[in-house]
């Protein structure tokens, strides 16, 4: 137990039904207490002695196979799952051999989660890679924001992005395209028994712009929320490791800006979304979101 | 002591652990022996330091940065969730 994820679950049925395929994937499943990794967002994840079991959001699953296959091509870089879905109740189950988490706590795994995103965008990109599309989940976030001052600064904002990612036209031609892992951020690392770090979940890994696995990051270090030593050290050790998302020996925000600007704003609707429903003013972190809303707006058009 | 150019008074100044020796009148510099070797290897460091962290037109200023995140300081609350859930 390490006390750093929600251990309750309020759908006890699914739990049950997680750990029974748990025990019987897991050669030492039989003793082991059952620990709730995730719990949120319509994902329940359950370790289970020496493997996790996934239970997916109910809309999701679409090209899993692809992706799992591909996933089992690089065993160095991704933990993909052990065998094919199940079906829970209509909704995808997959299980995949257990990995420590990153602990908050300590030093963050910065410099090895840029090596494995860099790996990942060197790696040949098969003919019949999916593909990741296009970020979809910015336009969802802003189109569920209410009303107030926050809202209408990450709406400003939003307004200025390109219309594709508004999801008002169509993707431009894509150039540069590399594998990548699609949601990458510091939950989606874990330690494998082999003492290195992999990257977890692959349901939007595919051929797409590799910018787009540094956005987060890049996005919380232009709002002032990563210290620039945290983002020094990793984009540091991206390039370092030949990554072809920044330009070598350039200004990487050539790149990065449009993908940072999407998810400064996407972030900004998830905290006011959060404090929103939790009834409460936006801390620090949450208002330096917004406020780097209000300067991407006042930067112009990005397109 | 005078300036051996036009016999005005030389003032000194100390820049970076250098001395340096400036005419009051005419603004020449008489730098002693093994000066201009220090100032140029100081030079030298200057041109090889690494930029400073660029940002984006729209990034937050050094002082945000400060404000918002001391170093060292564990990931918790909103900061944890914005680095590690979708």
């Amino acid at each position: 137990m390490t006390g750093l994820v929600h251990t309750e679950t309020v759908r006890p049925g699914l739990f049950a039904r997680l750990v029974e395929i748990g025990r019987a994937a897991s050669p030492t499943g039989a003793e082991a207490e059952p620990e709730t990794l995730y719990d949120r967002h319509g994902v329940l994840v359950v370790r289970v002695g020496d493997v996790a079991v996934k239970a997916h959001q109910a809309d999701r699953g679409h090209g899993f196979v692809e992706r799992a296959r591909l996933a089992g091509t690089l065993p160095g870089i991704l933990v993909g799952p052990l065998g094919p879905p199940l079906d829970v109740d209509g909704r995808m189950v997959s299980v995949y051999p257990f990995g420590v988490p990153v602990d908050p706590r300590q030093e963050l795994p910065w410099e090895d989660g840029a090596r494995l995103l860099a790996a990942l965008h060197s790696a040949t990109v098969p003919a019949d890679a999916p593909s990741w599309g296009r970020p979809a989940r910015v336009a969802r976030l802003v189109s569920e924001l209410g009303h107030g001052p926050a809202a209408d600064e990450v709406r400003r904002a939003f307004a200025t992005l390109p219309t594709w990612i508004r999801g008002e036209a169509a993707e431009p031609p894509k150039e540069n395209t590399c594998l990548i892992h699609g949601d990458w951020h510091l939950g989606q690392m874990v330690c494998a028994q082999d003492g290195q770090w992999r990257l977890i979940d692959i349901e939007d890994l595919g051929r797409g712009d590799p910018a787009w696995d540094l956005a987060r990051p890049a996005a919380l270090y232009s709002a002032g929320v990563l210290s620039p030593d945290e983002w020094g050290r990793f984009l540091g050790a991206y390039t370092e490791a030949g990554g072809p998302a920044v330009p070598a020996g350039a200004d990487p925000w050539t790149t990065l800006d449009i993908p940072a600007r999407t998810l400064a704003i996407q972030i900004a609707a998830t905290c006011v979304k959060t404090a929103g429903r939790e009834d409460r003013p936006l801390d620090g972190a949450e208002q330096a979101m917004v406020d780097a809303c209000g300067r991407i707006s006042a930067a112009g058009d990005a397109a | 002591m005078h300036c051996p150019k036009c016999r005005g008074v030389m003032r000194t100044y100390t820049r970076s652990g250098v001395h340096i020796e400036q005419c009051d009148s005419c603004r020449g510099i008489f730098l002693d022996y093994g000066e201009l070797e220090a100032l140029s290897q100081m030079e030298a460091q200057y041109r090889a330091a690494p930029p400073p962290a660029a940002a984006p037109g729209w990034g937050a200023s050094p002082a945000v940065h400060h404000h918002h995140h001391g170093h060292r300081r564990p990931h918790h609350g909103s900061v944890f969730n914005m680095l590690f859930s979708t």
